[in-house]
């Protein structure tokens, strides 16, 4: 590999950057994988022009080879961009580390024009650029994996919130349909939520309904104990209920001592609970004459 | 010394905790209050904490002992008013305060002790308590 001193790469990219970039972008477009749905033609070509305008402007500053030196950081800045706006509009790793990967050709064909005949200098040229490329396009694919990382941990978080929702059943009553199953996190996130509802409403009754929660263990459990403690903290009663045959079985499997907690089998066995600790009674409508 | 002010209502004992609580305040509160319950002769008292923000494992001990002197002086403890994340702090703690009574504020405490001590000066609290029964 030759000393990165002695490589004329940036300034044949800066000499023939018009050439190449007519030639990058015909490129770009026949490729058959090429998304003409998503980007049109002309933003192709602004992005292209800006890439290579940052490359041959970083070339000059500084060498190919210290692709982490503060002179590429804006072609770094534009191509986590480039990556962030595609990862966003559906595109694959793959398709947008095409972006970096299709300039070689043209590259190549540019290299070999300038180096007609001294086979030994081309062949160090060549391989000075594409390391540079295949960093960079690399670096795209990072980019590109760590803005879909940041989708699914947003979307999980959206999901937290979506799936404990408290809800008021009657003046002084909240109830907490659990779904899914029940790890620290969500836990922690039910827990808080109850109690904030529980201060903002002033209920005096929480019902928590586990119908939908698949398997209790022992942590579980221990869970719903804490969320329960803290309640009666507060001054507010819980009540669990949705316990099903084969939880029942499980909890006292495992030994959980649930005394101390009021449960019932159905939502509705545990609202008529919750009624009569408001001293409140449901009763049928007299007939009409 | 700064002190927490307690209030005598009735057959009941009123402290409003305002400022964040340190190790001396509560010990001073200890003193304070079984003094004030032995003194007065009080059959209930009702501990306000809904300004309390932060506690620790030390705070959450210092209201469960109070609980207990007022218990053996025969007088029921209701603590009213926690928030959400000094309860939480609590449960993770593991003081979950086993032998005292909570509401979620000074009026339903207020009901909750007059129901449980049956003031005979209920008239002196007007209409508020005309719900409890005794």
């Amino acid at each position: 590999m030759s000393p990165a001193a002695t490589t004329r790469l940036p300034e044949i990219i800066k000499r023939r950057e018009q050439d190449l970039l007519e030639r990058w972008v015909k490129e770009q477009l026949s490729d058959v994988a090429m998304r003409r749905d998503v980007v049109s033609e002309s933003q192709l070509r602004e992005e292209s022009r800006e890439f290579l305008g940052l490359v041959a402007q970083a070339a000059g500053k500084s060498s190919l080879t210290s692709l982490d030196s503060a002179a590429w950081q804006p072609v770094r800045d534009m191509l986590s961009d480039l990556s962030r706006a595609r990862a966003a509009r559906g595109f694959s790793s793959s398709e947008t580390a095409t972006f970096v990967f299709s300039l070689k050709q043209p590259l190549f064909d540019v290299l070999r024009q300038e180096h007609d005949g001294q086979a030994a200098t081309l062949t160090d040229e060549l391989w000075t650029a594409s390391s540079a490329l295949d960093r960079l396009a690399l670096y795209t694919t990072e980019v590109y994996q760590k803005g879909r990382e940041e989708v699914i941990l947003r979307q999980q978080e959206e999901m937290l919130e979506l799936s404990t929702p408290v809800v008021k059943l009657w003046e002084g009553v909240l109830a907490l349909p659990m779904i899914g199953t029940l790890d620290s996190a969500r836990t922690q996130v039910v827990m808080e939520s109850l109690l904030q509802r529980i201060v903002e409403t002033g209920a005096e009754v929480a019902i928590i309904d586990i119908t939908g929660v698949p398997t209790v263990d022992t942590l579980v459990a221990q869970h719903l104990l804490k969320t329960i403690t803290a309640a009666r903290l507060m001054g507010a009663e819980c009540i669990i209920s949705g316990i099903r045959p084969q939880i029942a079985a499980t909890i006292v499997h495992l030994g959980v001592d649930l005394s101390a907690v009021i449960t019932k089998a159905t939502l509705a066995d545990a609202f008529q609970v919750a009624l009569s600790r408001l001293g409140l009674t449901v009763q049928r409508a007299p007939a009409r004459p | 010394m700064e002190r927490i002010p307690i209030l005598k209502m009735g057959d009941v004992l009123l402290v409003t905790i305002q400022v964040d609580m340190h190790d001396q305040l509560a010990l001073a509160l200890q003193d304070d209050l079984t003094e004030k319950i032995s003194h007065t002769g009080a059959r209930g008292v009702l501990i306000d904490i809904s300004a309390v923000e932060v506690v620790d494992s030390f705070m959450g001990r210092m209201i469960a002992n109070i609980a207990a002197m007022a218990r053996i002086l025969d007088a029921q403890t209701v603590l009213v008013g926690m928030q959400p994340a000094v309860a939480i702090t609590l449960v993770e703690l593991g003081l979950t305060l086993p032998g005292v009574r909570t509401a979620l504020n000074v009026e339903r405490g207020m009901a909750l002790l007059l129901a449980e001590v049956g003031s005979p000066s209920r008239s002196l609290l007007g209409e508020a308590d005309g719900d409890g029964q005794g």
